[in-house]
Protein backbone atom coordinates (compact mmCIF):
# COMPACT_ATOMS: atom_id res chain seq x y z
CA UNK A 1 0.00 0.00 0.00
CA UNK A 2 1.38 3.39 -0.77
CA UNK A 3 1.97 6.51 1.24
CA UNK A 4 -0.56 8.48 0.60
CA UNK A 5 -3.04 5.20 0.76
CA UNK A 6 -2.22 4.89 4.15
CA UNK A 7 -2.43 8.44 5.28
CA UNK A 8 -5.81 8.52 4.15
CA UNK A 9 -7.32 5.42 6.11
CA UNK A 10 -5.45 6.50 9.43
CA UNK A 11 -6.64 10.19 9.01
CA UNK A 12 -10.25 8.77 7.83
CA UNK A 13 -9.92 6.50 11.69
CA UNK A 14 -8.53 9.21 13.78
CA UNK A 15 -11.40 11.49 12.37
CA UNK A 16 -14.09 9.32 12.94
CA UNK A 17 -13.12 7.24 16.20
CA UNK A 18 -11.83 10.74 18.33
CA UNK A 19 -14.70 12.62 17.06
CA UNK A 20 -13.46 16.00 15.23
CA UNK A 21 -16.09 17.92 14.49
CA UNK A 22 -13.52 20.74 12.84
CA UNK A 23 -12.35 18.19 10.17
CA UNK A 24 -10.73 20.73 7.94
CA UNK A 25 -9.08 22.09 11.05
CA UNK A 26 -7.28 18.68 11.91
CA UNK A 27 -3.74 18.79 10.41
CA UNK A 28 -1.92 15.16 9.44
CA UNK A 29 1.30 16.91 11.10
CA UNK A 30 -0.45 17.72 14.60
CA UNK A 31 0.66 16.25 17.50
CA UNK A 32 -1.63 14.13 19.87
CA UNK A 33 -0.09 14.47 22.82
CA UNK A 34 0.28 18.10 22.55
CA UNK A 35 -3.20 18.90 21.61
CA UNK A 36 -4.33 15.70 24.14
CA UNK A 37 -6.51 14.59 21.30
CA UNK A 38 -5.83 10.99 22.25
CA UNK A 39 -6.03 9.40 26.05
CA UNK A 40 -4.21 6.06 26.80
CA UNK A 41 -7.46 4.05 25.55
CA UNK A 42 -7.50 6.04 22.76
CA UNK A 43 -4.03 4.90 21.88
CA UNK A 44 -4.43 1.39 22.68
CA UNK A 45 -7.52 1.51 20.13
CA UNK A 46 -4.95 3.60 17.26
CA UNK A 47 -2.18 0.64 17.73
CA UNK A 48 -5.25 -2.51 17.89
CA UNK A 49 -6.41 -0.52 14.62
CA UNK A 50 -2.98 0.01 12.56
CA UNK A 51 -2.19 -4.09 13.61
CA UNK A 52 -5.29 -5.06 12.02
CA UNK A 53 -6.03 -2.64 9.29
CA UNK A 54 -2.24 -3.04 8.10
CA UNK A 55 -1.03 -6.42 9.35
CA UNK A 56 1.63 -5.37 11.06
CA UNK A 57 3.01 -6.41 14.76
CA UNK A 58 3.81 -3.49 16.59
CA UNK A 59 6.09 -4.05 19.50
CA UNK A 60 6.27 -2.45 22.69
CA UNK A 61 9.70 -0.64 21.80
CA UNK A 62 7.98 1.35 18.64
CA UNK A 63 5.38 2.76 20.84
CA UNK A 64 7.25 6.16 20.67
CA UNK A 65 6.06 9.39 19.74
CA UNK A 66 8.06 9.39 16.73
CA UNK A 67 6.32 6.78 15.15
CA UNK A 68 2.53 7.33 16.08
CA UNK A 69 2.19 10.78 17.57
CA UNK A 70 0.42 12.38 14.38
CA UNK A 71 -1.15 11.09 11.24
CA UNK A 72 1.94 11.88 9.36
CA UNK A 73 4.17 9.82 11.59
CA UNK A 74 2.16 6.63 11.64
CA UNK A 75 1.19 6.74 8.25
CA UNK A 76 5.14 6.89 7.33
CA UNK A 77 5.85 4.29 10.20
CA UNK A 78 3.52 2.05 8.87
CA UNK A 79 4.65 2.52 5.06
CA UNK A 80 7.92 0.89 6.62
CA UNK A 81 6.85 -1.61 8.67
CA UNK A 82 4.81 -3.05 5.70
CA UNK A 83 8.27 -3.25 3.88
CA UNK A 84 10.18 -5.16 6.70
CA UNK B 1 -1.07 25.42 52.64
CA UNK B 2 2.14 24.86 52.25
CA UNK B 3 5.23 27.10 52.12
CA UNK B 4 6.35 29.45 49.06
CA UNK B 5 9.76 28.40 47.86
CA UNK B 6 12.10 31.11 46.69
CA UNK B 7 12.45 31.49 42.62
CA UNK B 8 14.26 28.59 41.26
CA UNK B 9 14.03 26.20 44.58
CA UNK B 10 11.87 23.56 45.44
CA UNK B 11 11.71 20.43 47.97
CA UNK B 12 9.19 18.46 49.43
CA UNK B 13 9.26 20.64 52.41
CA UNK B 14 6.28 23.04 50.31
CA UNK B 15 3.97 20.36 51.14
CA UNK B 16 4.60 20.92 54.97
CA UNK B 17 1.19 21.48 56.58
CA UNK B 18 0.24 22.51 59.86
CA UNK B 19 -1.87 19.55 61.53
CA UNK B 20 -3.91 20.96 64.05
CA UNK B 21 -4.89 23.90 61.95
CA UNK B 22 -5.71 21.74 59.10
CA UNK B 23 -7.35 18.89 61.66
CA UNK B 24 -9.98 21.53 62.88
CA UNK B 25 -10.48 22.90 60.03
CA UNK B 26 -11.90 19.80 58.46
CA UNK B 27 -13.65 18.76 61.75
CA UNK B 28 -15.88 21.51 61.62
CA UNK B 29 -16.69 21.24 57.73
CA UNK B 30 -17.63 17.84 58.62
CA UNK B 31 -19.98 19.06 61.35
CA UNK B 32 -21.46 21.73 59.43
CA UNK B 33 -21.88 19.34 56.57
CA UNK B 34 -23.01 16.59 57.89
CA UNK B 35 -25.45 17.83 60.68
CA UNK B 36 -26.70 21.05 59.27
CA UNK B 37 -26.54 21.02 55.51
CA UNK B 38 -27.35 17.35 55.11
CA UNK B 39 -29.43 17.06 58.02
CA UNK B 40 -27.73 13.11 58.70
CA UNK B 41 -26.90 11.80 62.09
CA UNK B 42 -23.60 10.34 61.75
CA UNK B 43 -21.41 9.20 58.62
CA UNK B 44 -20.41 5.98 56.87
CA UNK B 45 -16.51 5.21 55.84
CA UNK B 46 -15.74 2.35 53.92
CA UNK B 47 -12.37 1.40 55.80
CA UNK B 48 -9.50 -0.56 53.79
CA UNK B 49 -6.76 -0.34 55.76
CA UNK B 50 -4.86 2.02 53.89
CA UNK B 51 -3.97 5.79 54.86
CA UNK B 52 -6.69 7.42 53.21
CA UNK B 53 -9.77 6.01 54.90
CA UNK B 54 -8.15 5.91 58.08
CA UNK B 55 -7.46 9.27 58.36
CA UNK B 56 -11.33 10.19 57.09
CA UNK B 57 -12.59 7.86 60.09
CA UNK B 58 -10.37 9.35 62.90
CA UNK B 59 -11.50 12.64 61.25
CA UNK B 60 -15.09 11.67 61.34
CA UNK B 61 -14.96 10.24 64.84
CA UNK B 62 -13.38 13.48 66.30
CA UNK B 63 -16.27 15.35 64.46
CA UNK B 64 -19.37 13.74 64.93
CA UNK B 65 -18.24 11.22 68.07
CA UNK B 66 -17.26 7.26 67.85
CA UNK B 67 -21.75 6.79 67.99
CA UNK B 68 -22.41 8.22 65.07
CA UNK B 69 -19.30 6.53 62.54
CA UNK B 70 -19.86 3.41 61.01
CA UNK B 71 -17.11 2.32 59.87
CA UNK B 72 -17.53 -0.74 57.64
CA UNK B 73 -14.59 -3.46 56.19
CA UNK B 74 -15.45 -4.57 52.89
CA UNK B 75 -13.27 -7.61 51.60
CA UNK B 76 -13.67 -9.53 48.84
CA UNK B 77 -12.78 -12.89 47.79
CA UNK B 78 -9.66 -12.62 45.79
CA UNK B 79 -8.18 -9.20 46.22
CA UNK B 80 -4.19 -9.75 46.54
CA UNK B 81 -4.85 -7.35 50.12
CA UNK B 82 -8.29 -8.40 51.02
CA UNK B 83 -6.58 -10.22 54.58
CA UNK B 84 -4.02 -7.46 55.32
CA UNK B 85 -6.81 -4.86 54.52
CA UNK B 86 -8.81 -6.33 57.13
CA UNK B 87 -6.72 -6.53 59.69
CA UNK B 88 -5.53 -3.34 59.57
CA UNK B 89 -9.11 -1.88 59.53
CA UNK B 90 -9.87 -3.26 62.50
CA UNK B 91 -6.85 -2.16 64.31
CA UNK B 92 -7.92 1.33 63.33
CA UNK B 93 -11.76 0.57 64.69
CA UNK B 94 -10.16 -0.66 67.92
CA UNK B 95 -7.82 2.52 68.13
CA UNK B 96 -11.07 4.54 67.32
CA UNK B 97 -12.99 2.72 70.06
CA UNK B 98 -15.87 1.08 67.55
CA UNK B 99 -16.83 -1.79 65.87
CA UNK B 100 -16.30 -2.37 62.31
CA UNK B 101 -18.89 -4.04 60.55
CA UNK B 102 -17.52 -6.86 58.11
CA UNK B 103 -19.66 -6.53 54.79
CA UNK B 104 -17.57 -9.83 52.30
CA UNK B 105 -19.37 -8.42 49.03
CA UNK B 106 -17.62 -12.16 47.81
CA UNK B 107 -21.24 -13.31 46.96
CA UNK B 108 -22.69 -10.10 45.58
CA UNK B 109 -19.36 -10.26 43.21
CA UNK B 110 -20.47 -13.71 42.03
CA UNK B 111 -23.73 -12.72 41.49
CA UNK B 112 -23.21 -9.98 39.32
CA UNK B 113 -20.26 -12.34 37.30
CA UNK B 114 -17.58 -9.97 38.01
CA UNK B 115 -14.94 -12.54 38.15
CA UNK B 116 -16.10 -14.80 35.48
CA UNK B 117 -16.64 -11.64 33.07
CA UNK B 118 -13.03 -10.40 33.92
CA UNK B 119 -11.31 -13.70 33.49
CA UNK B 120 -13.49 -13.97 29.85
CA UNK B 121 -11.67 -10.70 28.96
CA UNK B 122 -8.40 -11.93 30.13
CA UNK B 123 -8.74 -14.62 27.95
CA UNK B 124 -8.82 -12.87 24.65
CA UNK B 125 -5.03 -12.31 25.28
CA UNK B 126 -4.25 -15.11 27.41
CA UNK B 127 -6.30 -17.71 25.97
CA UNK B 128 -5.52 -20.05 29.59
CA UNK B 129 -6.51 -18.10 32.14
CA UNK B 130 -8.55 -19.88 34.34
CA UNK B 131 -9.15 -20.75 38.13
CA UNK B 132 -6.14 -20.19 40.31
CA UNK B 133 -4.81 -17.37 37.79
CA UNK B 134 -4.10 -14.34 39.66
CA UNK B 135 -3.66 -11.09 37.86
CA UNK B 136 -2.79 -7.56 37.41
CA UNK B 137 -3.04 -4.11 34.88
CA UNK B 138 0.45 -2.62 34.24
CA UNK B 139 1.61 0.33 32.70
CA UNK B 140 5.20 1.09 31.72
CA UNK B 141 7.02 3.60 33.95
CA UNK B 142 6.97 7.51 32.76
CA UNK B 143 9.89 8.04 33.96
CA UNK B 144 12.14 5.15 31.75
CA UNK B 145 11.38 5.94 28.20
CA UNK B 146 8.79 8.19 26.12
CA UNK B 147 6.98 5.15 24.96
CA UNK B 148 2.90 5.90 25.05
CA UNK B 149 1.94 4.62 27.89
CA UNK B 150 -0.07 0.67 26.73
CA UNK B 151 -1.70 -1.43 29.31
CA UNK B 152 -0.51 -4.90 29.98
CA UNK B 153 -1.75 -7.92 32.02
CA UNK B 154 0.34 -9.68 34.12
CA UNK B 155 -1.06 -13.22 35.36
CA UNK B 156 0.35 -15.98 37.16
CA UNK B 157 -0.97 -19.61 36.64
CA UNK B 158 -1.63 -21.76 39.42
CA UNK B 159 2.02 -23.90 38.57
CA UNK B 160 3.46 -20.19 39.27
CA UNK B 161 4.34 -19.37 35.93
CA UNK B 162 3.85 -15.74 34.68
CA UNK B 163 2.99 -14.09 31.55
CA UNK B 164 2.78 -10.62 30.43
CA UNK B 165 0.83 -9.97 27.06
CA UNK B 166 -0.01 -6.36 25.58
CA UNK B 167 -3.69 -5.39 26.20
CA UNK B 168 -6.15 -5.36 22.72
CA UNK B 169 -8.47 -1.99 23.62
CA UNK B 170 -11.84 -4.30 24.29
CA UNK B 171 -9.76 -6.63 26.64
CA UNK B 172 -8.72 -3.64 28.96
CA UNK B 173 -12.20 -1.99 28.74
CA UNK B 174 -13.64 -5.42 29.90
CA UNK B 175 -11.37 -6.13 32.72
CA UNK B 176 -11.66 -2.23 33.90
CA UNK B 177 -15.28 -2.73 33.69
CA UNK B 178 -15.84 -5.99 35.53
CA UNK B 179 -13.15 -4.81 38.33
CA UNK B 180 -15.00 -1.91 38.64
CA UNK B 181 -17.92 -4.28 39.95
CA UNK B 182 -16.03 -4.39 43.36
CA UNK B 183 -15.76 -0.56 44.07
CA UNK B 184 -19.52 0.12 42.93
CA UNK B 185 -20.50 -2.97 45.39
CA UNK B 186 -18.75 -1.24 48.13
CA UNK B 187 -20.30 2.25 47.53
CA UNK B 188 -23.80 0.44 47.53
CA UNK B 189 -23.22 -1.45 50.76
CA UNK B 190 -22.18 1.90 52.03
CA UNK B 191 -25.27 3.77 51.02
CA UNK B 192 -27.21 0.82 52.24
CA UNK B 193 -25.94 1.59 55.84
CA UNK B 194 -26.09 5.07 55.47
CA UNK B 195 -30.14 5.06 54.48
CA UNK B 196 -30.54 2.79 57.20
CA UNK B 197 -28.91 4.81 60.21
CA UNK B 198 -29.61 7.97 58.50
CA UNK B 199 -25.80 8.88 58.13
CA UNK B 200 -24.19 10.48 54.99
CA UNK B 201 -21.07 8.71 53.44
CA UNK B 202 -17.49 10.24 53.50
CA UNK B 203 -15.26 9.54 50.67
CA UNK B 204 -11.76 8.60 50.86
CA UNK B 205 -9.63 10.24 48.16
CA UNK B 206 -6.85 12.68 48.44
CA UNK B 207 -6.09 15.48 46.41
CA UNK B 208 -3.76 13.47 44.03
CA UNK B 209 -6.34 10.80 43.67
CA UNK B 210 -9.13 13.33 43.18
CA UNK B 211 -7.02 15.25 40.70
CA UNK B 212 -5.80 12.86 38.49
CA UNK B 213 -9.40 10.76 38.58
CA UNK B 214 -7.67 7.82 40.12
CA UNK B 215 -11.38 6.24 41.03
CA UNK B 216 -14.76 4.69 39.75
CA UNK B 217 -17.26 6.94 38.82
CA UNK B 218 -19.53 5.89 40.57
CA UNK B 219 -17.90 3.92 43.14
CA UNK B 220 -15.16 5.07 45.69
CA UNK B 221 -15.89 8.56 43.44
CA UNK B 222 -19.28 8.71 44.94
CA UNK B 223 -19.93 10.46 48.05
CA UNK B 224 -21.76 12.99 49.99
CA UNK B 225 -18.82 14.67 51.09
CA UNK B 226 -15.07 14.33 50.71
CA UNK B 227 -13.20 15.74 53.63
CA UNK B 228 -9.33 14.89 52.16
CA UNK B 229 -9.70 16.10 48.62
CA UNK B 230 -7.94 19.43 49.01
CA UNK B 231 -4.69 17.25 50.59
CA UNK B 232 -1.94 15.81 49.05
CA UNK B 233 -1.18 12.35 49.85
CA UNK B 234 2.32 12.96 51.76
CA UNK B 235 0.16 16.20 53.93
CA UNK B 236 -2.68 13.17 54.50
CA UNK B 237 0.85 10.93 55.74
CA UNK B 238 1.39 14.16 57.98
CA UNK B 239 -2.45 14.57 59.33
CA UNK B 240 -2.14 10.74 59.75
CA UNK B 241 1.33 11.24 62.26
CA UNK B 242 -0.86 13.94 63.67
CA UNK B 243 -4.18 12.07 64.94
CA UNK B 244 -2.07 8.98 66.01
CA UNK B 245 -3.07 6.63 63.22
CA UNK B 246 -1.77 3.15 63.90
CA UNK B 247 2.03 3.11 62.93
CA UNK B 248 1.20 0.26 61.16
CA UNK B 249 -1.07 1.89 58.54
CA UNK B 250 1.05 4.60 58.39
CA UNK B 251 4.39 2.20 57.05
CA UNK B 252 1.78 0.07 54.62
CA UNK B 253 2.49 1.04 51.36
CA UNK B 254 -0.39 2.32 48.98
CA UNK B 255 -1.96 -0.35 46.94
CA UNK B 256 -4.90 -0.38 44.76
CA UNK B 257 -6.56 -3.28 46.80
CA UNK B 258 -8.40 -4.66 43.50
CA UNK B 259 -6.76 -6.94 41.44
CA UNK B 260 -5.61 -10.48 42.65
CA UNK B 261 -1.78 -10.11 41.93
CA UNK B 262 -0.18 -7.19 44.08
CA UNK B 263 -0.29 -3.94 42.49
CA UNK B 264 1.44 -0.96 43.38
CA UNK B 265 -0.74 2.60 42.71
CA UNK B 266 2.36 4.11 40.15
CA UNK B 267 2.46 0.77 38.28
CA UNK B 268 -1.27 1.03 37.53
CA UNK B 269 -1.58 4.62 37.54
CA UNK B 270 1.06 7.17 38.70
CA UNK B 271 4.24 8.15 37.44
CA UNK B 272 6.18 8.04 40.17
CA UNK B 273 5.39 6.99 43.91
CA UNK B 274 3.11 8.87 45.65
CA UNK B 275 5.62 11.74 47.54
CA UNK B 276 7.51 12.65 44.37
CA UNK B 277 3.81 12.75 42.25
CA UNK B 278 2.77 15.01 44.84
CA UNK B 279 5.87 17.11 44.52
CA UNK B 280 5.62 17.11 40.63
CA UNK B 281 1.58 17.71 40.96
CA UNK B 282 2.10 21.00 43.26
CA UNK B 283 4.49 22.30 41.16
CA UNK B 284 2.22 22.10 37.96
CA UNK B 285 -0.56 23.49 39.37
CA UNK B 286 2.34 26.32 40.96
CA UNK B 287 3.55 26.70 37.65
CA UNK B 288 7.41 25.79 38.66
CA UNK B 289 9.32 24.97 35.80
CA UNK B 290 10.58 21.49 35.24
CA UNK B 291 14.10 21.52 35.50
CA UNK B 292 13.37 22.94 38.95
CA UNK B 293 11.94 20.02 40.02
CA UNK B 294 14.02 18.08 38.07
CA UNK B 295 16.41 19.16 40.21
CA UNK B 296 14.49 18.49 43.46
CA UNK B 297 13.63 14.93 42.58
CA UNK B 298 16.95 14.01 41.09
CA UNK B 299 15.10 13.76 37.54
CA UNK B 300 16.01 15.25 34.35
CA UNK B 301 14.29 18.49 32.66
CA UNK B 302 12.81 15.74 30.39
CA UNK B 303 11.63 13.27 32.78
CA UNK B 304 9.69 15.91 34.22
CA UNK B 305 8.07 17.49 31.37
CA UNK B 306 6.74 13.46 30.97
CA UNK B 307 4.74 13.39 34.04
CA UNK B 308 3.40 16.72 33.29
CA UNK B 309 2.26 15.58 30.19
CA UNK B 310 0.72 12.86 32.15
CA UNK B 311 -0.70 15.19 34.92
CA UNK B 312 -2.00 17.22 31.60
CA UNK B 313 -3.57 13.81 29.92
CA UNK B 314 -5.12 12.51 33.37
CA UNK B 315 -6.86 15.89 34.00
CA UNK B 316 -8.04 15.34 30.33
CA UNK B 317 -9.93 12.16 31.58
CA UNK B 318 -11.15 13.39 34.38
CA UNK B 319 -13.51 15.52 33.39
CA UNK B 320 -15.71 12.49 32.22
CA UNK B 321 -15.71 11.24 35.70
CA UNK B 322 -15.93 14.23 37.57
CA UNK B 323 -18.85 15.32 35.73
CA UNK B 324 -22.49 15.42 37.05
CA UNK B 325 -25.04 13.62 34.98
CA UNK B 326 -26.03 17.16 32.47
CA UNK B 327 -29.44 18.03 31.64
CA UNK B 328 -28.80 17.42 28.17
CA UNK B 329 -31.86 18.40 27.04
CA UNK B 330 -32.21 21.59 28.74
CA UNK B 331 -30.35 24.87 27.21
CA UNK B 332 -26.58 24.76 27.95
CA UNK B 333 -27.34 21.88 29.58
CA UNK B 334 -28.71 23.29 32.70
CA UNK B 335 -31.59 23.05 34.68
CA UNK B 336 -34.06 26.26 35.13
Amino acid sequence: MDLNEILKKVREHVVESFVLEDEEEFSNDQSFLDTGLIDSTGILEVIGFLEDEFEIAIEDDEMIPDHLDSVEKIARFVHRKQDE
Amino acid sequence: MGKTPAHGEISLDVLDIDCREATEQIEASIKTTVLKRFRKRGAVVGISGGIDSSVVATLCVRALGAEQVCLLLMPEGESASSDESTKLGRLLAESLGIEARLEDITSVLEGTDCYARRDEALREVIPNYGPGWKSKIVLPSVIDSDRFRIFSVVARSPEGEEVKARLRPQSYLGIVAATNFKQRTRKMMEYYHADRLNFAVAGTPNLLEYDQGFFVKGGDGLADFKPIAHLYKSQVYQLAAYLEVPEEIRSRPPTTDTYSLPQSQEEFYFSLPYDRMDLCLWARNHGVAAVDVGRALDLSEEQVERVYRDIDSKRRMAVYLHSQALLSGAPDGEAD
